[in-house]
């Protein structure tokens, strides 16, 4: 009998904790094209990465396989003498804030061409996992590189690599020089207004 | 017996929490119910003469001159609702010339978590014909329960003023023309 009332206790207890989370919310103003596919990872510290780069420092060279048909490489220097270059790093596939960043900068291909500039998107995530994730976001304009191996070099390289291996969400505008002209760190948790890109890129006309 | 009052504690615990929980998170508009209190920047001159509202500031949505608002939930940056726009501008045309429908019908946009010039990015690629707001803050986005998007609610607004939800529902609308049918229908238009 006392059995039966504690096991009574225990399903009621469940149940509720269940109810509980039903009623979460979605944040973020989160995409249904994700259906339920995106990881909460809750508030994140907003910072945690030491940085490296100054505005004026060289920035520095990489290269890094990209999510395409050819899954070809992509080089910073490639675009030296030619193109202003947007770098934006998002912290990991799959989560909030990320998700709904870069289909936000496909839309606007003609703003980074009428400054003469490229994106490139990179997280430390590795090829699969970022061919499945863009495919969510239609066809993508810009390459989507992979820094996964060795792990977060390229973010490290930048400063942006944080301690549990993501990367910061940062953008980093470099001009055809080379030189970093735009450092924005930004919040983990906050989508970087795109007007701010704009702004910068006004600049170096 | 000891044993069992302390599990009945936990549980009038998790009940208590729960109750928290679930009325700290603002609930999505529920038919038949009213919307939040929130209000929207006064749009532009073409758009005020749209809606049918004046003055200057701030409005809210019953404020509309219409027997049927509604809203799209957005944001520049959902692929959905990139997705989904040539077929919101189509429901606008469709009620636009139907002469019966175009002082009946409005349609508005709030950009969650989407600045002016975000917003203004959105309308400019899509052409989008009605007025869309920004809700840069989440504030609105907050009030409505978060919900992801698109999200369209449709508000009858009474003739005494008062307002009531008759449509509130995630995603994009399958075919232009049943939607249409739809608000119709629910909105007794």
């Amino acid at each position: 009998m006392k059995n039966r009332i504690k096991r009574m206790w225990c399903v009621m207890l469940i149940g509720m904790i269940g109810v509980m989370f039903l009623f979460m919310p979605d944040a973020y103003g989160l995409s249904d094209a994700y259906k339920d596919n995106i990881f909460s990872p809750g508030m994140l510290k907003p910072r945690d990465s030491v940085p490296k780069l100054k505005v004026g420092s060289r920035a520095p060279d990489f290269t890094l396989p990209a999510v395409s048909g050819e899954n070809e490489n992509v080089s910073l220097k490639q675009y030296r003498g030619k193109k202003n270059v947007v770098i934006s790093f998002v912290p990991a596939a799959w989560t909030p804030v990320c998700s709904d960043q870069w289909p936000g900068y496909n839309i606007v291909k003609d703003i980074f061409d009428q400054h003469d500039a490229v994106l490139l998107g990179i997280t430390v995530d590795n090829l699969p996992t970022l061919f499945s994730w863009t495919n969510q976001m239609g066809k993508l304009w810009f390459p989507v590189l992979s820094d996964f191996w060795p792990h977060g070099k390229v973010s490290a390289k930048y400063g942006v690599l944080r301690s549990d291996g993501t990367s910061e969400r940062a953008l980093f505008i470099i001009d055809k020089k080379g030189i970093v002209r735009y450092i924005d760190v930004h919040d983990i948790n906050k989508r970087p207004p795109f007007e701010n890109i704009v702004k910068e890129l006004e600049k170096l006309k | 017996m000891r044993k069992i009052s302390i599990c009945g504690l936990a549980v009038f615990a998790t009940v208590l929490l729960c109750a928290c929980v679930i009325s700290m998170a603002e609930a999505q508009p529920p038919v038949g119910g009213v919307l939040p209190d929130f209000k929207l920047s006064m749009p532009g001159f073409a758009d005020k003469g749209y809606l049918g509202i004046s003055g200057f500031g701030s409005f809210r949505i019953p404020e509309i001159k219409a027997k049927l608002v509604i809203i799209e939930i957005f944001s520049m940056y959902c692929p959905f609702c990139q997705r989904e726009a040539p077929n919101v501008n189509q429901l606008y045309e469709k009620i636009q010339q139907d002469p019966g429908l175009r002082d009946a019908i409005k349609i508005i946009g709030i950009g969650v978590g989407n600045s002016p010039y975000e917003v203004d990015v959105f309308k400019k690629r899509y052409n989008v014909p009605f007025p869309l707001f920004a809700d840069g803050d989440y504030s609105i986005h907050k009030k409505i329960g978060e919900v992801r998007t698109p999200y369209f609610i449709g508000v009858k607004i009474n003739p005494d003023g008062s307002h009531q939800i008759v449509y509130s529902k995630l995603g994009g609308f399958e075919g232009v023309d049943q939607f249409l049918v739809t608000m119709r229908r629910l909105s007794g238009l």
